[in-house]
């Protein structure tokens, strides 16, 4: 039975989109076949972070309104085998996602595939709370800042009162954290919050953190999941947390400042 | 800035450090409103009018707060008067008024 994630923080700007398509990638890397769905109608971005922005012609309202079928919509990842893309409209607006039209659409798909990631946007509105609706998973992303972490929290409220599983009374949605734009230097510096400082605060079990890094932005650009530059620490990290979600152990790595000698420095490896 | 000053400055808890405090405080109080039941913001309202109907008190002047201890839930109605307010603002209405 497939697997249905929502990425979701409250707050914008923090990650989500570039955590979706980094994490979705990172799934299907090991041979699962992952779809990734952009919630965020009328604001898409999933599609230009991914890389297939020139190739949409049905999307995923189209699909809940009987437009297009399914197959029409999804996009077929280019360089990774077994991921899916399924984009949403960017001219309709967040009413056009209707819980039946969702869950039709989360039903078919989960015949398919293995697991299906639901890119929230921003806010706690109707957007937001379709994308969490059905998930069995949520991965929370957070920025080490105040804004941020308060978010998180309040998501986390609305989880545990709002998802198809609390109003029905099943297991509840089965909480992760992933840390992003964590910068080992200003933690040292007393600047930002710790890892174990978050953890603290909103007490659900660490999926990950994901170091500030150039890369990010590298990756955007030229429409490519951050996780396949296999050269930064910021992919790197992505990875560690696809594999602790399917159940490996791997160590946390990039909490400390990376202390370049000057051999490395010479060599000038890539954040 | 002079040695005495250095060595103030650094004894101050770090900019991190205020965040978490703040976050703590904060998320307590807001844990606290989330897990309460619906009808205390409208019991909350109801109480306010009723006592503006006998005393003048600013509208944030009434809190209900509802704590669940082991056993037994108590609700908890503050009213805070200002000094003036002893007296009454303006005669009682009459029920139904």
């Amino acid at each position: 039975m497939a697997n249905v994630i929502v990425m979701t923080s409250g707050k914008g700007g923090v990650g989500k989109t570039t955590s979706s398509a980094a994490f979705g990638t990172g799934l299907a890397l090991k041979g699962l076949k992952t779809c990734i769905i952009d919630f965020d109608v009328g604001l898409r971005n999933l599609d230009l972070i991914m890389g297939c922005e020139r190739r949409v012609v049905f999307d995923f309202i189209n699909v809940i309104h009987g437009e297009a079928r399914l197959n029409q919509a999804l996009i077929k990842d280019k360089r990774v085998e077994n991921l899916f893309i399924l984009p949403t409209s960017q001219t309709r607006d967040k009413d056009a996602l209707t819980t039946a039209g969702v869950e039709r659409v989360l039903e078919e798909l989960k015949k398919e595939f293995d697991f299906i990631i639901c890119d929230s946007p921003a806010g706690i509105e109707r957007g937001a709370l379709m994308a969490l609706y059905f998930a069995d998973d949520a991965i929370i992303v957070a920025n080490p800042e105040v804004s941020s972490v308060r978010d998180s929290d309040r998501i986390l409220g609305v989880l545990q009162a709002k998802s198809y599983r609390a109003e029905h009374g099943l297991a509840p949605v089965r909480e992760h954290l992933l840390i992003t734009r964590y910068d080992p230097k200003r933690v040292e510096r007393g600047e930002m919050l710790r890892v174990d400082d978050v953890l603290e605060i909103l007490s659900i079990p660490l999926l990950g953190v994901i170091p500030e890094s150039p890369a990010v932005l590298r990756a955007s650009n030229v429409g490519m999941p951050v996780v396949l530059d296999e050269d930064s620490n910021a992919g790197l990290a992505y990875a560690d947390a696809v594999a602790r979600f399917l159940g490996d152990s791997v160590e946390h790595r990039f909490l400390k400042p990376d202390r370049k000698g000057l051999f490395n420095r010479l060599l000038r490896r890539t954040a | 800035m002079n040695i005495l000053e250095f060595f103030r400055t650094s004894k101050r808890p770090t900019f991190a450090a205020t965040a978490k405090e703040r976050l703590q405080i904060l998320l307590a109080h807001e844990r606290a409103d989330r897990n309460g039941p619906d009808f205390l913001p409208q019991l909350q309202r109801e109480l306010l009018e009723v006592v503006k109907r006998y005393l003048a008190i600013d509208d944030d002047k009434v809190a209900v707060r509802l704590q669940r201890e082991s056993g037994c839930s108590l609700l908890e109605v503050n009213v805070e008067l200002p000094l003036s307010a002893a007296t009454p603002a303006h005669r009682p209405a009459r029920a139904g008024a």
